[in-house]
């Protein structure tokens, strides 16, 4: 489940921040993005949108990838 | 762009929006209390209803000026006086407007953090876009809310979520906060003014007596647990902890570094 979880992740990060194209799961997050602590919380608020579940923001705070991300987030589905 | 206010108009007739448009994201220090309390003394008792919102695209508002409370603290051997008489004038503050005769409803979007929050839990009814984050982060800078909002936190959604927020530090998203009773309407992207001002006009067509019943029914916080909060800050905010915080806080190069704490 995770690895879908992990590809609808990248779906909305390409969706929402251009820079996200190309990205793999294994890119880290942040600087792939080149995201602010801002946009950081707007992906959070649309993967909770996207998936039905709630997010910690502090979860964050030790995600590198966006494969660490979709674990957070289907530990919670 | 700064803290005003205006007339609304058509069914609004008579109500007012505090428009809130301080860059980088109306933080509140003395200059944005001054014509708070301005507005509370001139325009508040003769208004029929208040609509609290921000200008700025970026959100609400991103809670204390932190920047001046580091100044502050820095330079003057007076200060906590001064800290303490700056939070006793923003509770009054926040006290008449959380408990005016008149409805105030709120419309939010992006941050509302910290002291943002707190303002925004005087309005009666919040509003929210799906782009509202909302949090105490406090705590991370050593601190405790000072304004009010853990009382009214409290009073509005129960003990249980003032915990989880205030000791996580944590943001909620608009959907979250829907489902914790924090705010009760989440509109669709942008949509929270207008949405907040189709509220606002049906609560005038009510007559102003029973609104104004309702609200001395409704909104009474303890005065005495807001004096507490006020304490518990001054405590706390001269610790060596604190001012190592905020002098790490005003070095931040994050255009918005009071959403999250530095990642390890």
């Amino acid at each position: 489940m995770t690895d879908d979880v992990t590809q609808r992740v990248l779906q909305l990060a390409r969706r929402r921040f251009p820079a996200a194209e190309g990205l793999t799961a294994d890119a880290d997050l942040f600087q792939g993005l080149g995201i602010d602590s801002v946009q950081a919380l707007e992906l959070l608020s649309e993967l909770e949108r996207e998936f039905g579940v709630e997010v910690p923001d502090y979860e964050l705070l030790d995600v590198r990838t966006f494969a660490d991300l979709a674990a957070r987030v289907a530990e919670r589905m | 762009m700064s803290l005003t206010w205006r007339e609304l108009e058509g069914p609004l007739q008579g109500a007012l929006a505090l428009e809130l448009g301080t860059h980088p994201l109306n933080e509140l220090g003395e200059a944005a209390l001054v014509e708070l309390e301005r507005f509370v003394a001139d325009a508040l008792p003769a208004c029929r209803g208040v609509l609290v919102v921000s200008t700025l695209e970026r959100g609400f508002c991103a809670g204390a000026d932190l920047r001046g409370l580091a100044a502050g603290l820095a330079e003057d051997p007076e200060a906590l006086t001064r800290v303490r008489a700056f939070l006793v004038r923003i509770g009054a503050v926040f006290r008449a407007l959380d408990e005016a005769p008149v409805p105030v409803i709120g419309a939010v979007h992006g941050a509302v953090f910290g002291g943002g929050l707190e303002l925004a839990l005087c309005c009666d009814v919040l509003v929210a876009d799906p782009s509202a984050r909302f949090g105490f982060p406090e705590l991370r800078l050593g601190l405790v809310p000072g304004f009010g909002g853990l009382t009214r936190l409290g009073r509005d959604v129960g003990q249980a979520w003032v915990r989880d927020l205030l000791l996580s530090g944590r943001s909620l998203s608009a959907d979250a906060a829907l489902r914790a009773g924090l705010i009760t309407q989440r509109v669709a992207a942008g949509r929270q003014q207008a949405a907040a001002e189709r509220l606002l006009a049906q609560a005038l067509r009510h007559p102003p007596a029973a609104t104004a019943a309702a609200k001395r029914l409704l909104k009474r916080p303890d005065p005495a647990a807001l004096d507490r909060e006020i304490d518990a800050f001054c405590e706390l905010v001269q610790s060596p902890t604190v001012l190592a915080a905020l002098r790490a806080f005003v070095a931040r190069t994050d255009p918005l570094p009071y959403v999250a704490q530095e990642r390890p």
